[in-house]
């Protein structure tokens, strides 16, 4: 027997749905596109390929290459203490992991303003022996790990929370020792979602603003990443190069939209095969 | 979902914590603690006059008051959206259900001024709406613009999951026994999907508080009027006013965390009743 | 496993696109020039010179690199450790703050340069829309019922304190220098912002790119940029009967210069700022000289002829000025403290 409503009641709902969606999904995407070919193919070619775009598409490539493996690592380690042991404190470990997610970005600057700049408690120790943190990469790095350190743990402790340990039982039982057993049992289960999460951490990383904007210092060239990029090139009039270098992360937004909705249905295929 | 009791027979569980909590310590833990050892060196007195001076007051009613709005949009619009998306099948659903998470993975930054290029009263949306004396951008309703674009993947993608997994007996049941499609709405599938709905507007609302980068470029930061707390916590720091910064910052992390403990426990909560697997 | 080979494949891509890093400059010298926000176009210029010029008389490749912001919050990032070689603010109590909460900056950076490190000055003027619909003609007219005027947030931007001390400043020199109706205008005043951008330059977008507002207050430098840029707008930048003489500074990082090794090269950068070059650079971008001799007579007197007054004459020092108007409950909060509770 089918549940459904009234035709009339189905139609105004997906139409409702892709009007509201239109509205406020698709609308500002096309605003992005439009505006980045207001002046043409060659203005546009022009703007994503000038050295400071193109320094600035470099240091966000380097960021997500320093802050992906680190995230990666550390979901990885949470996901199993949290998803396969049960322990005291092991809901205040979820929550503070998810902490960053709640942050402000701009907090998130700020703390680390506060713990490295100059006169922050760090500062004069890193200045003595000429490390510098804020205003150079290593506090870029440092706030986009901020920002996306829950994203791959989110996506991964509850998978292995609901697979839970038989299976890596039986391989121990067997005589696999634990990496064995890690790669061989658990990473097949949890690749897709691990990878999953990858993608979102990732698109977050190159896509911080405010964290990142509060650590910067907005040397043209050095420490500026492509969504500071868009911001100078807004505030320098230089409108349709800023909408094109935003088209650039425009497309990569996609990208990840399109490499999630593949592995998300590549993770159903999953579950729905190899559990039963 | 099968639960048993976890034994502590698997390796790799002091390596893991142990690396999990340094890490956390190191990346989360000592800045926040530099964050609150900066609030606690003010003093009550001086950080209840840094947190409630009244254009700071004015800049939290905006924060609460846009995300709370926001997120009820959300969770009414969501609800109607995750709805059509689990229970209906039409032209171009795949692509709408994979355009939802849009708003994750567009940079912040983006959004702002893709929006602010549509609302702005020269601009597309904007000169349409600007002949009915609706004004969006540079606005309070901006704000609420900004984060409802921000916030509706949470609604709808934590009720998808919670709808598709509604069991159909239940409805059925409730036809055969006469009820009309209304009255089951109303006392079956509403009070299920109600914890899920609640985690979607908590989530959003969460997200709507810290949000910066697509709000600033529409807000317009007029001061009492449009300017968020996040935006005041950043002005603040560019007056080298540290004291006033880090007062506000604490006060919005102490609502960020109280925020994700509820949410914690109302996922427990929808856990408990049933309501569908959790995220 | 197909897996793998995919992770391998995306672990290379990830390595090929981070491995080349930002491009470091390899053989030139870096200078950092850590400036206000509209000043971009202007450096542009004037650091293609400079890097020309010391090439030729020194040999040497350099480099500026450009970090532009609201003054205050370029000041907050020296402070905190961004690693300047110069400062060139738009307010001398920006550098002031540098030189007493870090001491990076020694006490003496006015003295050290012609003009008390002023090498060139502007001052405050309203940009209008085409045809100036309202005639706005002086500081009175911008209280007309309606108008709105954009301007930044004093609190973040030094060309705000500006505007905002240019106005003061204006009705009191018309009142016969009573604070009391100086403070009367400025409070109509700011009742006509209907909005505040954190720095200049995002107010001259909102006023130029998003349509709102009848008049900008602003920098006359950035008024000419905004009219040149936008010439499809037919902008028109209006003089009011007098306005403050707006001094923005330059200075030297001393500590990080010592410590660089890089201070003869940036001695020598802001001394350009006051050679027949950039002064020349200095008069295209409509700022205004102290000695219009430097220049060649075509250049001269591009903004046109203003009556202008200094800060020290109406405020006395910026200090005075920044306690009384823009300290935490300054005229500017208590200005814009709302009357009734209800805000929005």
């Amino acid at each position: 027997m089918r549940r459904d409503e009234p035709a009339w009641v189905r139609w105004a709902l997906i139409l409702f749905a892709w009007v509201f969606c239109g509205l406020f999904l698709v609308l500002p995407l096309a605003a992005v596109f439009g505006e980045a070919l207001r002046d043409g193919w060659q203005a546009y070619l022009a703007s994503v390929t000038e050295p400071d775009a193109l320094a600035a598409l470099r240091l966000t490539a380097l960021t997500a290459a320093v802050v992906l493996p680190l995230n990666l690592a550390f979901g990885l380690a949470a996901a199993w203490c949290l998803g396969k042991f049960r322990f005291r404190g092991r809901a205040l470990l979820t929550t503070l992991i998810d902490l960053p997610f709640a942050v402000s970005p701009i907090t998130a600057g700020l703390i680390f303003v506060l713990l490295f700049g100059l006169h922050g408690w760090l500062g004069p120790w890193l200045a003595e022996r000429e490390w510098r943190v804020i205003f150079a990469l290593p506090g870029i790095w440092l706030a986009s790990l901020f920002v996306t350190c829950p994203f791959v743990a989110r996506e991964v402790i509850p998978l292995m929370q609901e697979q839970g340990c038989d299976e890596e039982l039986a391989a121990l039982t067997l005589g696999a020792n634990g990496w064995q057993t890690f790669w061989r049992v658990t990473w097949p289960n949890v690749r897709w979602a691990v990878l999953y999460g990858a993608i979102l951490s990732n698109a977050r990383c190159m896509g911080e603003f405010g964290a990142v904007s509060v650590v910067s210092g907005h040397i043209r060239g050095l420490t500026n990443t492509l969504p500071l990029h868009v911001e100078i090139l807004y505030n320098e009039y230089q409108f349709s190069a800023a909408f094109a270098v935003a088209s650039l992360l425009s497309l990569l937004a996609l990208l990840t939209l399109l490499l999630k909705k593949l592995l998300e249905w590549r993770l159903t295929r999953q579950r729905q095969g190899e559990p039963a | 979902m099968s639960r048993q009791p976890r034994t502590r027979q698997l390796p790799g569980f002091g390596l893991t914590l142990g690396s999990t909590l340094l890490y956390l310590s190191l990346l989360v833990l000592l800045p926040l603690a530099a964050l609150a050892a900066k609030a606690a060196s003010l003093g009550w007195r001086d950080f209840l006059a840094a947190a409630a001076e009244p254009r700071v007051l004015a800049a939290y009613r905006l924060t609460f008051g846009a995300a709370l709005a926001a997120a009820g949009v959300n969770a009414v619009c969501g609800t109607l959206v995750a709805w059509a998306l689990a229970r209906y099948r039409f032209a171009g659903r795949a692509l709408l259900d994979a355009l939802i998470d849009l708003p994750f993975a567009l940079p912040t930054a983006v959004s702002g001024i893709a929006l602010t290029a549509l609302y702005a009263p020269n601009g597309w949306l904007g000169q349409q709406l600007a002949p009915l004396g609706v004004r969006v951008a540079y606005t309070p309703l901006g704000v609420v613009v900004a984060l409802i674009f921000i916030g509706l993947p949470f609604v709808v993608r934590t009720l998808q999951p919670a709808i598709e997994e509604l069991p159909a007996e239940v409805e059925e049941a409730a036809a055969m026994l006469g009820a009309t499609r209304w009255q089951t709405l109303r006392r079956v599938i509403l009070p299920a999907v109600l914890p899920a709905v609640l985690t979607g507007f908590a989530l959003s609302f969460a997200r709507a508080l810290g949000e910066y980068g697509s709000v600033v470029f529409i807000s317009g930061n007029l001061p009492l009027r449009t300017e968020i707390a996040s935006l005041l916590i950043l002005t603040k720091l560019e007056q080298y006013d540290y004291a006033g910064a880090t007062a506000i910052a604490t006060t919005m992390l102490a609502a960020s965390f109280v925020l994700l403990l509820l949410i914690n426990g109302l996922q427990a909560w929808a856990v408990r009743r049933g309501g569908g697997e959790q995220r | 496993m197909v897996v793998s080979r995919w992770w391998g494949l995306g672990a290379l891509a990830v390595l090929a696109l981070g491995g080349c890093g930002p491009e470091q400059t390899r053989d030139a010298v870096t200078l950092l020039n850590v400036s206000y926000d509209p000043t971009r176009e202007f450096y542009r210029d004037l650091n293609a010179a400079f890097e020309r010029n010391w090439l030729e008389s020194q040999g040497q490749r350099v480099r500026v690199l450009m970090s532009h912001g609201g003054s205050g919050k370029q000041a907050r990032a020296v402070i905190d450790g961004l690693p300047a070689d110069v400062v060139t603010l738009a307010l001398a109590a920006d550098v002031d703050s540098i030189a007493n909460r870090s001491g990076l900056v020694i006490a003496d950076w006015r003295a050290r340069l012609p003009h008390a490190a002023v090498p060139f000055y502007s001052s405050i003027v309203f940009l209008v829309r085409s045809g100036n619909p309202r005639r706005v003609r002086d500081w009175a007219d911008l209280l007309q019922p309606g108008l709105q005027v954009v301007m930044p947030h004093p609190q973040t931007s030094g060309g705000a304190r500006w505007n905002y001390l240019a106005a003061w400043g204006a009705a009191r020199l018309d009142a016969a220098g009573s604070d009391v109706a100086a403070r009367v205008y400025v409070q109509r005043l700011l009742r006509q912002v209907p909005l505040f951008d954190p720095s200049a330059r995002a107010a001259t977008t909102t006023f130029v790119q998003r349509g709102l507002g009848d008049v900008l207050l602003t920098w006359e430098s950035e008024a000419w940029m905004a009219v040149a840029a936008f010439p499809e707008q037919g902008l028109e930048v209006v003089r009011p009967g007098c306005s403050i003489r707006a001094e923005p500074v330059v200075a030297v990082v001393d500590r990080l210069v010592d410590h660089r090794g890089s201070r003869a090269l940036a001695e020598a950068y802001l001394r350009f700022h006051y050679s027949p070059t950039g002064q020349r650079l200095a008069v295209r971008h409509y700022f205004r000289l102290f000695d219009e001799r430097a220049v060649a007579a075509a250049d001269r007197d591009r903004p046109g002829a203003l009556r202008t007054f200094g800060l020290a004459q109406q405020f006395g020092s910026w200090a005075q000025a920044n306690t009384t108007h823009f300290a935490p409950g300054g005229t500017f909060d208590q200005l814009t403290r709302p009357a009734s509770g209800a805000t929005w």
